[in-house]
């Protein structure tokens, strides 16, 4: 990424390009990207600057970030809706104020705020701007923030995600400006000329998962990844009692992935054994006394509950693992939620599994993509037998707009690639 | 589909009639609306090939155009529908009322009643979308110049088209749609977009079950097409012969038989919405599309410009902005009015009914500047309650007052929920009687809500950025504007 940061910061601060757009795949550094360009404008004195996250949680562990990488003395203002509470790990830095106005935040040269937030203020410019998780803001978020600055660094991860809205609605298709469009794609249809960078190594995922997820969701820009065979090993200390949940377990710990695929059926969306066998999985690992041993941790650091994630497609199968977990204080979200975070061992409910049919909601890419590349160690998918036929009876058949460009990758094609990879590692109820 | 719609339909199934999936009407039905049925010839973009219109059961009006790839023609039709149509929208606009201001609003008339136009299906609603957008460009004088009311009718078209995009307005409906809301049938979502098997479902003739009902409306003899597309058979024996021959007669007996037995269907869907009784809060939404009404007749008095062919940058997110708080609005208020919605958010853990069981009316939370009256009650509930605390929650049953969640703790089966409740009990330091929810009082919870949000700010249009190709160029009117890209 050094490599990368220069290059960026030379096009934004050249006075030739309004805006600079940098792409990272999953846990390529994206967020040491943000705080070092940070630090790096500060020094050069390209300030005052503004920064922009999508939540309040992702500018909180941004300042976090931040105070640490920036000298003492230089100030950074937190602009937060009115009834914000600071969290401790926030109001303990005397570097930091407060304030849900500018003015109350004193003279401070960086300024941090959910893009909400910055939406509300109706005056002000900031002549440097940094978007972080672009791809995630959607594009009337970004008119109504884009008259606070001159010039910006936008940082995403182009795989993820889509912004969706609650309505429908085809009227805007094909125009340059489609506010349900993400931030970045109506930002380069009217920019064409803006740089775009991409950071080339994901130091999250292992080398078991990043040919896989840079195949499938990324097959132009491709990264690899940062760790080689066998820096990354998980051990399980516990034995086993046999039986299908220890070998998915046993399969993901010696490979990296892991198939547990109940008998085919088609089910209501809280299909209660996928949920059950989703936190079973969670247990086992759990049970087994997995350890992880890494490039963070040489001698190994146990997987704790809170190093395990569960992911489904929608929130009432969230609740429905949930419920099935008791005390165990396991994240369990949607795809949607767990963008941006990382664990040990992921467990995935896959968004086809027990369908009918295969809609454009579980089609997309960046559900599928988000759930399988939030691992550092292990990945087990759990789903009814039968998703690549279900695939092979529903080809995509969403209509081609004029005027629209073609995204990439296919929805339907990287869950084919997945699918393929998974057929290696399947463990089946039978 | 939720579950208790999938449930709805497997027991429609089984039963072998349409089950209700709405206890009360969430559409508002006109006394006099205007039934409009069109056709459209096939092969044609948009091209009208015929349409019975009419507000009356008894008095259809059929037009129909005799070449209907004769341009000419085409606008002809659109005269004859205008003088149907304007006179109709015309005769709403009578008597007003005065709305009192509001919060950011000066007081202003409104209509007190206001046109309501039925199509039979999704594609009603889209051939009057497109015959508004061929229409409301045309010139009145000079070359290829049409009748005055002809861009008009364009503008009121293209006006009830764009108003049916937004969540909860009534202004313009289609009965497939409005049917469905309210019945679930045994038949997939494709077979419910043929009105004739969707009315079958719901009100099989003595004898016959829903399924019965719906195989007999797959016969395009019995059951034409509701329209806008036409039988192919109909196409190529009946309606190709009676063009060529160029017969008016010939050619209106056809599209007669073609049209009345959907006319017909129209009627009997309109009775059937209204027997279900009203939902409580359809007659505001029905208020909110009068004010619509009431503010772009008053636009096109002043001689304000047609509908744009397509949004700005501004106009766009500023659309989808109004048309998301409208679908977040419409969702609470028929959640909040129809207990059998409100249950669907009960199975995916956005909402939870339960019994009062201890009540503190008096308590005072006095750790702020003020002291505020913040009774708390406890709720014990059966439901898989998935509230953090912190979240903010409404009971329809008291829809002015907010409960905040203290806590949930698990009970040996069910939950116990805290909540500390704000709003609706007046302004002193004592609780009126009955404001707050008594010990043994049933509730339902949800995080739905209908409160009051601040309209989103956006830049004018004049200061659209450059992420989003900086501000447009004004809009001078222009003899090109009719001319689409592939004319």
């Amino acid at each position: 990424m050094s490599s990368v940061l220069p290059a960026v910061l030379s096009d934004l601060t050249s006075g030739s390009h309004r805006g600079v757009v940098v792409d990272s795949p999953p846990g390529a550094g994206k967020s040491t990207l943000v705080v070092n360009a940070t630090a790096a404008m500060v020094s050069n004195g390209h300030l005052p600057l503004m920064i922009v996250a999508q939540t309040n949680e992702q500018v909180d562990d941004l300042i976090v970030r931040l105070v640490a990488a920036l000298p003492a003395g230089v100030g950074v203002g937190r602009l937060s809706a009115q009834g914000y509470v600071a969290p401790s790990r926030i109001a303990s830095h005397a570097q930091v104020t407060v304030g849900s106005k500018v003015a109350d935040l004193g003279p401070v040269l960086i300024v941090i705020g959910t893009a909400a937030k910055w939406a509300t203020l109706s005056e002000g410019t900031w002549p440097w701007a940094i978007v972080d998780e672009a791809y995630q803001m959607r594009s009337d978020m970004l008119l109504r923030i884009a008259n606070r600055f001159d010039r910006a660094l936008f940082v995403g991860d182009p795989g993820q995600l889509d912004p969706f809205s609650v309505v429908e609605s085809e009227r805007w298709t094909g125009l340059t400006w489609d506010p349900m469009q993400s931030a970045v794609a109506v930002l380069l249809r009217h920019n064409p000329d803006l740089p775009v960078h991409r950071l080339p190594v994901s130091w999250r995922l292992p080398c078991s998962a990043a040919p896989v997820v840079s195949q499938a969701f990324y097959p132009f820009s491709g990264f690899t990844s940062g760790t080689g065979e066998g820096d990354r090993r998980l051990g399980l200390s516990g034995a086993g009692a046999g039986g299908p949940l220890d070998a998915a377990v046993e399969m993901a710990a010696d490979t990296g992935w892991a198939l547990y695929e109940l008998p085919a059926r088609h089910t209501l969306r809280t299909d209660a054994e996928a949920a059950e066998a989703c936190a079973s999985l969670a247990r086992r690992v759990l049970e087994r006394g997995a350890v992880a041993y890494s490039e963070q941790a040489r001698d190994g650091a146990p997987v704790t509950a809170s190093r395990i994630a569960i992911g489904a497609a929608h929130r009432d199968q969230v609740a429905a693992i949930r419920s099935y977990l008791g005390d165990l204080d396991i994240t369990v979200d949607t795809a949607n939620r767990l963008q941006g975070r990382e664990y040990d061992v992921t467990i995935v409910l896959h968004p086809l599994s027990g369908r009918r049919d295969a809609t454009a909601f579980h089609l997309e890419s960046g559900r599928l993509c988000v759930l399988t590349s939030r691992h550092r160690h292990a990945c087990i998918v759990v789903a009814r037998a039968g998703i690549p036929d279900l695939l092979d009876a529903h080809p995509s058949t969403e209509p081609v707009h004029l005027n629209v460009p073609v995204k990439f990758p296919d929805g339907w094609e990287a869950n084919q690639a997945v699918m393929a990879h998974l057929d290696g590692h399947r463990v089946a109820l039978s | 589909m939720s579950a208790l719609t999938a449930l709805a339909r497997v027991s429609a199934v089984s039963s072998g009639v349409a089950q209700r999936i709405a206890t009360v009407r969430h559409v508002h039905l006109s006394d006099r609306p205007l039934v409009f049925i069109p056709l459209a010839l096939a092969g044609e973009a948009n091209a009208p090939l015929a349409a019975l219109v009419g507000s009356s059961f008894d008095s259809p009006q059929l037009l129909v155009v005799l070449q209907p790839r004769n341009r000419d023609e085409r606008f002809a039709f659109a005269a004859r529908l205008a003088a149907v149509f304007l006179s109709y929208v015309d005769s709403f606009r009578g008597e007003t009322e005065t709305v009192p201001a509001g919060r950011n609003t000066d007081p202003r008339e409104r209509y007190v009643d206001a046109p309501q136009i039925l199509v039979p299906n999704g594609g009603g609603v889209g051939f009057v979308r497109l015959l508004g957008r061929s229409t409301r460009f045309r010139r009145t004088e000079g070359e290829y110049a049409v009748e005055p009311s002809v861009p008009l009718l364009g503008r009121w078209l293209t006006f009830f088209a764009e108003r049916a995009e937004y969540p909860g307005s009534s202004l313009l409906l289609n009965m497939t749609g409005a049917l469905g809301m309210h019945w679930a049938t045994g038949q997939s979502a494709v077979e419910d977009a043929n009105l004739a098997a969707l009315v079958g479902w719901i009100d099989p003739p003595d004898g016959m079950t829903g399924a019965d009902a719906a195989l007999e409306a797959e016969d395009p003899l019995t059951w034409p097409p509701a329209g806008p597309a036409t039988d192919p058979t109909f196409d190529n024996e009946i309606l190709a012969p009676a063009i060529e021959a160029g017969s008016l007669s010939r050619l209106e007996s056809a599209l007669r038989r073609q049209l009345e037995p959907t006319w017909e269907l129209m009627w009997r869907g309109v009775s059937l919405l209204r027997n279900l009784p009203p939902g409580a809060r359809v007659e505001r939404r029905w208020a909110e599309d009068r004010d619509a009404f009431t503010g772009y007749a008053s636009y096109v008095d002043e001689g304000g410009y047609p509908q744009a062919r397509r949004d700005g940058a501004v106009a766009a997110a500023q659309r989808l902005a109004r048309l998301e708080r409208a679908q977040v609005l419409y969702d609470a208020q028929r959640a909040y009015d129809d207990p059998l919605i409100l249950a669907e958010y009960r199975l995916t853990g956005e909402a939870f009914a339960g019994t009062v069981t201890a009540s503190a009316p008096d308590r005072i939370d006095d750790s702020g500047k003020r002291r505020v009256l913040r009774p708390r009650v406890t709720v014990s509930s059966s439901d898989p309650v998935r509230f953090e605390p912190g979240v903010s929650v409404v009971s329809p049953a008291r829809p002015s007052q907010t409960g905040r969640v203290v806590s949930v703790s698990p009970l040996p089966s069910g939950f116990e929920v805290v909540l500390e409740l704000s709003g609706g009990m007046g302004r002193g330091l004592t609780a009126p009687p009955g404001s707050v929810p008594e010990v043994g009082e049933r509730l339902t919870y949800t995080t739905l809500t209908e409160s009051y949000q601040a309209p989103a700010a956006f830049p004018a249009r004049e200061e659209t950025p450059w992420t989003h190709g900086g501000p447009p160029v004004e809009y001078v009117p222009d003899d090109d504007d009719a001319v689409e890209e592939w004319s």
